[in-house]
Formats: structure tokens, sequence, C-alpha cells
């Protein structure tokens, strides 16, 4: 039953890139959860190993059986997902203004990050079968549109902006890379540019708020600007070799905003400095390129668009999270894979990572 | 037409393959050239600023909107709360701060290690709430000694003081904590937890007008946390004042009148439905729930028998007793039971089946026409009445006096009083209705129940020849510059349905209850001010069989005393209802009230030398 090719081909360069991330996410948690208290408060540092540990576990289920059974449950594994989304909706718990968590007993989850990953499973499974030479046509298109506004369109309601808009980037990156027709692509791009203005108008308060103060941070001096200029100064002043392990001030000072969730690379650059902030952001882009050469050796449609989307959705957090605290994008809850403190965005990953070694440790397969 | 992914080494799929890297690789050098950006060019820059960065965020909250009375008496002001505050880090040595605090303060040092205890775990540059309002005499103590006491803070926010306090207690309501289910409910826009809210009264129905929103400021602190320079100011938006119809001259009368006795006592304005006064006694103290109130003081509220939290104008349902002959007589004319000649014989009781109801006047009334009954409330007037009528019919006309259901008023647990019908006895009692319950309703016992300020809305609506308003407390809402942002539009709810001839015969009647010699209010009546009223005397509950009155052997349980009234006769300027709880006579203890609180009124507020009450605490020809 076991194949010993199996083992020849398991993917151990991933594995390697992913526990170096991983530990470097770690070491910046601790700075993020110990300096400037006045003992350590390391109940979340505690928590994320917890996640950690789940996350293996989800891993490992996710690359122990051929990743076509994934394809066979696609629809079953996109519709839990919706309905868990619908269920947070009606039963989730509010925390300031949102509800984004379900409860599970003493944990809590996040049923959108899940949703990232049913979509990029239920989208390759659609892509695999129409990509061919020409492209897409818009007819094509119809399908995977709806398959992503229903959750992109439940979590807005949450709301949840930066989870959505991971969704919809996801989703975007798959269908240009299954190609679109010339005349769809067109089409779309007009589309696309007149409904931006209508976007505005359906943006709540406070995330106009946001946009506004990317574009003009003196707009905000006690809210996003002020955070922006924060993690500027924490990011800036760790300059070459950063001020050490557990020596950030910025951190300690408790001047950045949601430093062991969303700013977390801020801590990290202060505290190690170019050297330390180069280091991880190489580490996601050799990630990022292995998976994508993943792709390109597998010899199955539906591995390879697998393998697209999740490699999507691990290169658009890191831009976008790396960008909004370096203040090249606005401020918006995205979480810095295997690094920012969660335990639904590290299992998500981890999965994530899961997919990619299935795929590649059966490329023989069709050899 | 083919599907690429089929033919894996073609030139297509690794163009498109390499075009995806490329993208990737060019997004990832805009971020790279960022980061050496601020950490190389910029990084000597930004590590200085980080060095002195001693920017701090601090929240700055908004003064609460002030209450005011109709003549623009402030009410409701807010007053500098000094909170007393520790940074862990800058206190060095913390055992020997703590310490020198607790002597120069006189603050119990145990009390300052237990909050600080409650707060382990959070940053040590976070400044830690030690003890709220700590009083001018601390705070000087602390400024005296500042150079000794590192990392000590003291905040200055806005606290509630109400000026007038115990007066009006129940309508302006108190303020507290915000608790954990208000937080998840939002029952305020922009709250957060440890905010103060309204809890009772018009601070809570008012909260979203009387709440502020929040400001806040980026300040410079030097290197012992203290503030050295303001740098940006989001400037706290104060809340909405709010201007009452409420006097509070007459206010204060009111509760002056009721004094060590449990009642209640209310003045409508009854052309337009403004409330003049609204008292409930005994009262309690405000300030106290502001400051935090100790358990033993709250335990002693609330097991007061006498009830000081609860607003017994509006919340307390009593038989409506005599004062109910209004509706029963409007009712009877409109109905053409009776009209100005009909009369019946009173002999001092009434014989139904097998029962004698009496009349409170033992040897009777004699021949009663519907103006004597109503000046010296003949009861067994009404029982005939009563039974003419009929239950169900007498309802009617009490729904549409506004009794039975809550009036609307803007204020929180508002009971509505009962008007029993037939139906509503079978439904609930299981019983049928008996006959004999009648007459007991037809004089407002039974199962009556009212509201004081349902009884004042009565009055004013008889006295301004058959209006009926819904009450109104929240005059003028404006914003902290001035701008009226809501101004009160008096409310037209219905009209009574009797013809103005019938109106004018019971408001007859009402004038001569007050204004003759035999009529049950004459001790009470007032010099050029042509007051019109009718006394009442509930009976307290347990005696609810024994439908008709007299029964002197009673004892411990007195009768609760009603007045109601309005004043002058034409063109009503106030109407007011007061009951007093085991008063007795409505005569002799409510009516002294009303009457003392409208000649104050329409005196101008002019106090006078020596006031009706005494002369009517003596026993007089009664009514009921």
């Amino acid at each position: 039953m076991f194949d010993r090719r199996l083992l020849q081909c398991f993917d151990w360069g991933l594995l390697a890139l992913t526990l170096s991330i991983g530990t470097a996410g770690l070491v910046a948690l601790y700075s993020a959860v110990s300096a400037g208290a006045v003992e350590p408060e390391l109940t979340l540092f505690r928590k994320q190993l917890i996640w950690y540990g789940i996350g293996f576990g989800a891993m490992i289920f996710c690359f122990l059986f051929d990743y076509k059974q994934f394809e066979r449950f696609a629809n079953f594994i996109y519709l839990a997902s919706v309905g868990s989304l619908m269920a947070v909706l009606f039963f989730g718990k509010y925390v300031s203004g949102s509800r984004r968590w379900l409860s599970m007993g003493p944990f809590t989850l996040q049923p959108s990050e899940m949703a990232k990953v049913a979509v990029i499973i239920v989208l390759a499974r659609y892509f695999a079968k129409l990509i061919n030479t020409d492209g897409l046509t818009l007819r094509d298109l119809m399908v995977p549109a709806v398959l992503t506004a229903v959750p992109f369109a439940l979590i807005v309601r949450q709301p949840d902006l930066g989870t959505a808009m991971v969704i919809a980037l996801i989703a975007g990156a798959m269908t240009l890379f299954a190609k679109i027709e010339r005349r769809a692509l067109s089409w779309l791009i007009a589309t696309f540019t007149m409904l931006v203005p209508l976007v505005w108008f359906f943006l709540r308060g406070y995330q106009k708020q946001r946009i506004l103060t990317f574009l003009n941070p003196d707009r905000d001096p006690l809210g996003a600007g002020y955070h922006i200029i924060q993690s500027k100064i924490a990011i800036g002043s760790g300059m070459l070799t950063g001020k050490g392990f557990l020596k950030g001030t910025q951190n300690a000072l408790s001047f950045l905003p949601e430093q062991h969730t969303d700013f977390i690379f801020s801590v990290l650059a202060e505290e190690w400095g170019l050297m330390g902030s180069l280091s991880v952001v190489m580490l996601f882009l050799i990630i990022i390129a292995w998976g994508l050469s993943i792709a390109g050796r597998c010899r199955d449609p539906f591995g390879t668009m697998l393998s697209v989307g999740v490699t999507a959705m691990i290169a658009w957090q890191v831009l976008i999270n790396v960008g909004m605290v370096m203040g090249l994008m606005p401020v918006v809850g995205v979480t810095l894979p295997f690094v920012s403190y969660g335990g639904s965005s590290i299992i998500t990953m981890m999965i994530g990572i899961g997919l990619l070694m299935n795929v590649s440790m059966r490329r023989f397969k069709f050899e | 037409m083919t599907n690429y992914l089929d033919n894996v080494d073609s030139d297509w799929f690794s163009k498109r393959l390499s075009a995806a890297l490329t993208l990737v690789v060019a997004a990832f050098v805009v971020l790279i050239a960022r980061l050496l950006f601020l950490q190389v060019i910029e990084g000597g820059e930004l590590r200085r600023l980080s060095e002195i960065n001693s920017i701090r965020l601090r929240s700055v909250d908004a003064p609460r909107g002030l209450i005011y009375d109709i003549h623009n008496r402030l009410m409701a002001d807010n007053r500098p709360s000094y909170d007393l505050s520790i940074t862990v880090k800058d206190a060095h040595p913390l055992e020997r701060t703590i310490e020198k605090l607790s002597r120069y303060t006189g603050i119990d040092e145990a009390q300052l290690w237990e909050r600080l205890e409650r707060a382990k775990g959070t940053r040590a540059y976070k400044p830690v709430l030690l003890k709220p309002d700590i009083g001018r005499d601390a705070l000087a103590a602390i400024e005296v000694n500042r150079w000794d006491l590192p990392g000590i803070l003291v905040n200055v926010s806005p606290r509630r003081d109400y000026i007038f306090s115990p007066s009006l207690a129940h309508l302006l309501g108190y303020m507290g904590e915000i608790s954990v289910e208000e937080l998840k409910n939002q029952i305020c826009s922009n709250c957060k937890s440890g905010d103060y809210i309204g809890k009772y009264g018009i601070e809570r129905i008012r909260e979203n007008w009387l709440r502020g929103k929040r400001g806040g400021q980026q300040v410079e602190v030097n290197a012992t946390g203290q503030v050295v320079r303001v740098l940006n100011t989001v400037a706290a938006t104060p809340g909405h004042n709010i201007v009452l119809s409420i006097d509070q001259s007459l206010q204060l009368t009111a509760e002056h009148l009721l004094a060590d006795q449990a009642g209640a006592a209310v003045a409508v304005d009854p052309s337009n439905g403004q409330i003049l006064a609204m008292a409930s006694s005994p009262s309690f103290d405000q300030n106290a729930f502001i400051s935090g109130m100790s358990h033993d003081m709250w335990n002693a509220l609330i097991s007061d028998p006498s009830h000081p939290l609860e607003n017994k104008a509006i919340q307390a349902e009593y038989p409506p007793a005599s004062t109910y002959k209004i509706v029963v007589a409007a009712a009877g004319l409109e109905e053409g039971i009776i009209d100005e000649n009909t009369s019946f014989f009173c002999p001092g009781f009434f014989k139904f089946g097998n029962r004698t109801y009496r009349c409170w006047k033992k040897w009777g009334h004699g021949e009663v026409d519907v103006l004597k009954a109503l000046t010296e409330s003949c009861d067994v007037y009404f029982y005939k009445l009563g039974l003419e009528l009929g239950v169900d019919r007498l309802a009617w006309y009490a729904n549409a006096f506004g009794l039975g259901e809550p009036t609307g008023v803007d204020l929180d647990h508002e009971e509505g009083g009962l008007i029993p019908t037939a139906q509503w006895k079978k439904k609930r009692v299981g019983i049928s209705w008996q006959k004999g319950e009648t007459l007991s309703v037809a004089i407002g016992q039974g199962f009556n129940l009212a509201t004081p300020l349902q009884m004042a809305m009565v009055a004013a609506a008889v006295g301004n020849r058959g209006v009926r308003y819904r009450p109104m407390i929240v005059k003028t809402i404006r914003t902290a510059d001035g701008q009226t942002m809501y101004e009160s539009a008096p409310e037209v709810t219905g009209r009574l349905p009797i013809s103005e001839k019938n109106l004018w015969l019971v408001r007859e009647g009402l004038f001569k209850a007050v204004n003759e010699r035999h009529g049950t209010a004459w001790r009470s009546r007032l010099e050029g001010m042509d007051m019109s009223g009718k006394t009442g005397t509930a009976q307290v509950a347990g005696r609810r069989d024994d439908a008709a009155s007299g029964d002197d052997d009673w004892g411990s349980i007195k009768d609760h005393a009603w007045f109601v009234a309005y004043a002058p006769r034409e063109n009503p300027r106030i109407a007011v209802a007061v009951i007093v709880e085991h008063g007795e006579h409505g005569s002799s203890a409510a009516a002294p009230v009303a009457a003392e609180m409208i000649r104050f009124y329409l005196s101008g507020g002019q106090p006078k030398p020596d006031t009706p009450l005494a002369a009517a605490s003596a026993t007089t020809a009664d009514g009921d």
C-alpha cells in the first residue's frame, strides 16, 4: 500500500523553510508579548506553541492521502465552509464591533481564515477542467465569480474587510494564472475601473477613514496615523543589526498597536534590524518561489492550480501585511503568515503547506 | 485550443509560471527597497526618534451634557474628579513609593496594593488607576510632595454632580459604571469598559444625547512619565445639554411638603402636557451612586419598606378611589343615564343583594344630584350610577381618560395601572364578574389602579376642556454651544369623549368640592385662585372586598390620601395629583399639599408666611 517513492519525494526543503519562518515568528512573538510587561505574559506564547502543534497535525493530515481526495470532496468542503461563515453571522462572538469568531469549547475559531483554503480548493477543481491555451471566456468566469462572491460577502458582513479582500485577491490571482481570453479581460478591466467609485459607498465609516488616513496620516493623529508613524519608527530604528532581542523600545513602550498580530513584523524589524527583516522577507520569497515550482513540476491540472492558489495566499498576505506596517498600504487586518499570533491563521497556513507538500510528493504519479 | 496543463513542458505553461514569478519578485523588490529606505537611509533618524520617543496617547473624556430646569437653573453639573494612578515602571522603588503615597494621602496601603495586584500583567508603562476621585486634600498632599512620589499621576476627569440631590432623584436618575451586559448589547455608541453611563431616569433614557464623544491627545512625557508637552489634540465633543420642563422651585416645594411621608406629587401644565414637578417621597442621594456606594448603604436602600428607589409618580399603582368619580360622573352624563336634574336619595347606605354598601357619611346626604355628588363625594350616588353604567361601559370611558395604560412619558419603568373589564376578570381570575364588584369599581376601589401621573393627566384634561396631551419632561435639547437640536412640541393624544356641556357640569362639581362650604376640600380652598379638585381616600389592599368605606375600626393600616386638582378654573395653568400613603383622608393629608403647590406656582414662587398646612391637619367635614 505504502509507496516508497512518497518518502523519497518528500519535500524536506519546504519543511525546512516553514520551520525557519515559524521559528523566527516565535522569537518575534516572544518579544512582543514579554517586553515591557511587569512580568512576561507568556500565555499567548504558550498558546501559539499549541497552535503550531495543531497546525503540524493538520499539515500531516493534509499530505497523508492523495490530494485527489480534496478534488473529490471540494464541493463538500466549500459548502461546509460557507455554512460556518453563516453560523458566525448568527452565533459568532462579538469582539469590538465585529463578529468573526465561533466558540468551540475553550477555543475560538475564525471561519473566515479556513474559507480561504476552501475557496482555493473549489476554484482549483473548477479551473483544472477548463484551463486551455485560448483562455477563459466571460461565461467561464461566472461560476468562479459566484463561488468567490458568496464567502466574500459573508465575510464583509462580519465585517472583516482584510480577509474578504485576501479571498478576492487569491481568486483573482488563480484566474489570471489560468488565463483570461483577451476580449473578456478588457471587459473586466473596464468594469472594475467603473466599480471602484461605487465600492466607496459600501465601505463602512471606519474603513473609509483608514483609506483616507493612509493617504494622509495626519488626519487621524490618535488612531491609524499614529500607528503607522510609530510602526515606521520601530522598523527604521532597527537599522542594520537591530536593537537586540527583547531590547525593542517601541515594542516595550506599547507604541505598536496589535503588536502580536498585525504589527509583529515591526517588532521583529526593530529588534533584529535589516539583518533579521531582510532574512524573513527573503524566506517568504523563497517559499513563494518554491510553491510556484511545485506548481510547475506537477503534471495534473488540479494539483497545479491548488499549488498556485496556496502560493497566492501566502504571497498576498506577506505583501499586504509587510506593506502595511511599512506605510505602503492602508491599515487592514491581515496577518503575517507563520509569524502573527492566532490559531486560525497558523492552522490555515499549515494546511496550505500540507497541501503544497502533498502535491509535491505525489508528482511522480504522473511521470 | 488545448488544455496546456496536459502538456506541462510546453512553452505556454513555463511562460505563465515565469510571469507569475516575475510579478512576485517585482513586488518583493518594492518591499525590500522600502526596508532599505527605512532601516538604512532613514535608519539613523528613526533610531534617534525612537530614543526620544516619549509620545504617548491619552484619552480625554467628554464632559457630559448638563441638565437644567425650565428656568435654566442648573440641576446636573460636572465637577472635576481627581483620579490617582501609578506608572509602575517609573515608580522606583515601588514599595517605598506606595508607602509614602499612603502616608501623604491617608489612603489605606492595603487598598493601594490590592488595586496594583488586580492590574498585574498590564504593561509597566501603562498607568494603573489606584483610586478615583481622591478629593482636594489628598490632591494637595500629592502636589506638594510630587518630587517624592515618582510615577504617581493625578488625572482630572469630569464627574457628575447633582446640585439639588436628593431632590428630583427619581426623574434625573443616576449614573454607574457600564456593566458587561450593557457593553455587549452596545447600549451606547462609543462606550468602553470602565465608562460611566446613565443607569436610571433621564440619565439613562437620554444617554446617547447626554454622552459626548471622547477625544484624545498626543503628549510628550519626560523620564518620570509626567506630561511635558501636548503635541496634538483631538478635542472631545461635549454631550448635549437638556432643559427639562420641571420647575425646580415647585419641585422643592412639593418635596418639602411630602417630607417624612411616603407618597408622590405630580404637577403638569394642562395647556401642553409638560411636567412641572414630579416628587416621589422618600428620595435617595444620587451623588452617593456616583462616588461609589457601600454595600450597607445599598442594602439599606433596597430593603427600606417605603421604597426610596421607586418613582412613585409613575411606578406605584394605587386605587384611584374617589378621584375616579370624575370619570364615572362624566360617563354617566355622556351615556344619558343622568343629567343635571337627575337625583338619587342617599340614606347613608345602599343595599345590594344581601349586602349593605355604605356611604362615607353615616347619616346620608339626602337628595343628591350630580353636582352635589361630586362636591360632597356621595358614594351611594355613584353606586347607583355605576350599576346603571356597568363595568365595561365604565372601562371604556376610563380608557378614554387615559387610564389603564401608560401615559407614554419619556421615563423608564412606567406602569399602566389597571381598569378592569368583565372579560379581563374572567381571563385573569377565572371567575365571572359579580355585579357587586361594579359598586366597588364605581368609587374607584376594587381592581382599579392608577398612577399619580395618570391622575394628574386626568385632571389636566378635564381642566383644559377635554384635550389630552402626552406628558413631556424634556423641553429642549441643545448642543454645548447653544444650538437647539430638539424642541418638544405639545403632543395631543386624544380628546375626552365628553360633550362641552357635560364636561362643564363635571368641572362645576370639582369647583364646588373646593369652594363650597360642604365641599370635601373646602378647607384647602385658595383665595383668588379658583382651584377645582377632587379628594380621594384609597383603601389599602386587603380591604378590597369591603368595597364601601366607613370601616373605622380598621386600625393599624391607614388609607392612602388622594387629591387631584387644577387651577385656575378657566384656562388652568397647573394640574396636580398628590398621593400620601397612609395619609388617611384626601382632604386632610393630600389636598393641603396640592393646594400649597398650586398657590406657590400661581403666585410666581412666593413663599407663604402661614401655610394652610397646619390648619388643614385638623379633622374636617371630610369627603368619602
